[in-house]
């Protein structure tokens, strides 16, 4: 069999369908201001677009894995950058960088530093604590989880709080390997 | 063009909406999910509607700010227009896309109804709750529409929801189970409208479009 070669971020990008990246941006903007509005605390907005987005990702790293061909990934390090350069691009149309290694490997950051979700957003006082983005570390919680690998994803820098860039803190707590659901001698 | 995302991320996120405020926020009241899923839908229609009318000058009349909808507004979102404008020059008018995008993909999920169709009594509560998740979904287009006409000073209600009407009911249902295991079917009913559109054609959507009653009713020629 033919080796399936991996496809880059730009080329799965270029044959997808795309939309108006502004519906995007104003759909989630309303999201997030209707959940303000029904759910009032700040921390329980977060906590549901984390849950949003993981849910996105469970179902999402199914089209992720089907468009762009990637084999499996050796290890950590070649996930990360395979999320940051490969996947961000083709769903957001974006590219991130990955650094702040640990010496184990299983701890990174992932960087954006252009983000459609906040195009033309602004922060108002009155939302101290909310990660507007949320979503996204969902998305990667729950893409990751499907491919057996149980990670944290938290927010290290913002740029809608004065920040100068997106960053994102994965870190690989487990990796569960695949077991068969059945016995080889039953 | 401006900056484009991949399809997926917005359907993704809208099925996410309309599952997480039906399914957990307003778990066993769906007027109240509705009506959060059509205010966002609204806030989006609002915002885009103010976006792409910023260069032009006031539409004259409400016909132009209704054909600016079918063609150049639905353009920006779908990449189409909308295929068939009818008015009944009294207020009210349908717009009907033959292909909207946001049903072509949608598929009923098989494991939410039971695999035994012969049985009477299940079967009206697995197609119920089907159209039901259609009729959920179709509240955020209806809001944009709302939200897109309001910003134009026009004040209307909108619906794209499917009746009660026992004659038409059978259809639906009748539509939805050939079409289980593929693609949904948007049909569109009027509930106290004298006319009662359907369609059976694949991802076709009707849009009804009312005017406010206390909006002049004179009479709006269209072609």
């Amino acid at each position: 069999m033919a080796p399936v070669i991996p496809r880059s971020g730009d080329a799965i990008f270029a044959s997808v369908e795309r939309v108006n990246a502004e519906l995007f941006t104003l759909t989630y903007g309303a999201i997030v201001r209707q959940l303000l509005t029904d759910l009032e605390e700040v921390e329980e907005v977060n906590k549901q677009l984390d849950q949003m987005g993981y849910n996105i990702g469970i179902r999402l790293v199914d089209e992720f894995l089907a468009k762009s061909n990637v084999s499996r990934c050796i290890d950590f390090k070649e996930t990360a950058e395979v999320i940051a350069k490969v996947g961000f691009k083709m769903f957001l149309g974006v590219t991130a960088s990955v650094s702040n290694w640990d010496a184990d490997g299983t701890c990174c950051s992932i960087i954006l530093e252009d983000n459609p979700l906040v195009d033309f957003v602004e922060l108002p006082d009155t939302c101290q604590g909310l990660y507007y983005c949320n979503v996204l570390s969902g998305v990667i919680r729950g893409a990751l989880e499907m491919v057996s690998m149980k990670t944290e994803v938290t927010w290290v820098r913002d740029m809608l709080r004065g920040d100068d860039a997106f960053e994102l803190q994965v870190k690989l707590l487990k990796q569960v390997p695949e077991e068969y659901p059945y016995k080889d001698d039953e | 063009m401006g900056r484009e995302v991949s399809e997926s991320c917005v359907d993704s996120l809208l099925t996410e909406m309309v599952s997480s405020y039906c399914d957990r926020f307003y778990a066993n009241k769906p007027e109240l999910a509705a009506r959060r899923i059509e205010a966002i839908g609204f806030q989006v229609g609002h915002q885009l509607s103010e976006r792409y009318t910023m260069e032009r000058p006031r539409f004259s009349d409400n016909l132009e700010a209704i054909k600016f909808i079918c063609k150049d507004f639905w353009s920006e979102l779908f990449k189409k227009q909308i295929d068939n404008l009818k008015t009944n020059h009294k207020g009210t008018f349908v717009l009907q896309d033959n292909r909207f995008r946001w049903l072509a993909r949608m598929s009923i999920d098989p494991s939410s109804e039971d695999g035994d169709l012969s049985q009477d009594n299940s079967a009206p509560v697995t197609e119920n709750k089907a159209a039901q998740a259609t009729s959920m979904h179709l509240y955020f287009p209806c809001g944009i529409i709302r939200g897109a006409l309001s910003n134009l000073g026009i004040p209307c209600a909108v619906s794209a929801d499917i009746s009660s009407l026992p004659a038409c009911e059978l259809l639906v249902m009748e539509c939805i189970r050939l079409y289980l295991l593929s693609y949904a079917h948007c049909i569109a009913f009027i509930s106290t409208a004298r006319y009662s559109f359907f369609s059976q054609s694949r991802s076709s959507c009707m849009i009804i479009v009312i005017f406010h009653p206390c909006i002049s009713e004179r009479a709006l020629r269209f072609r």
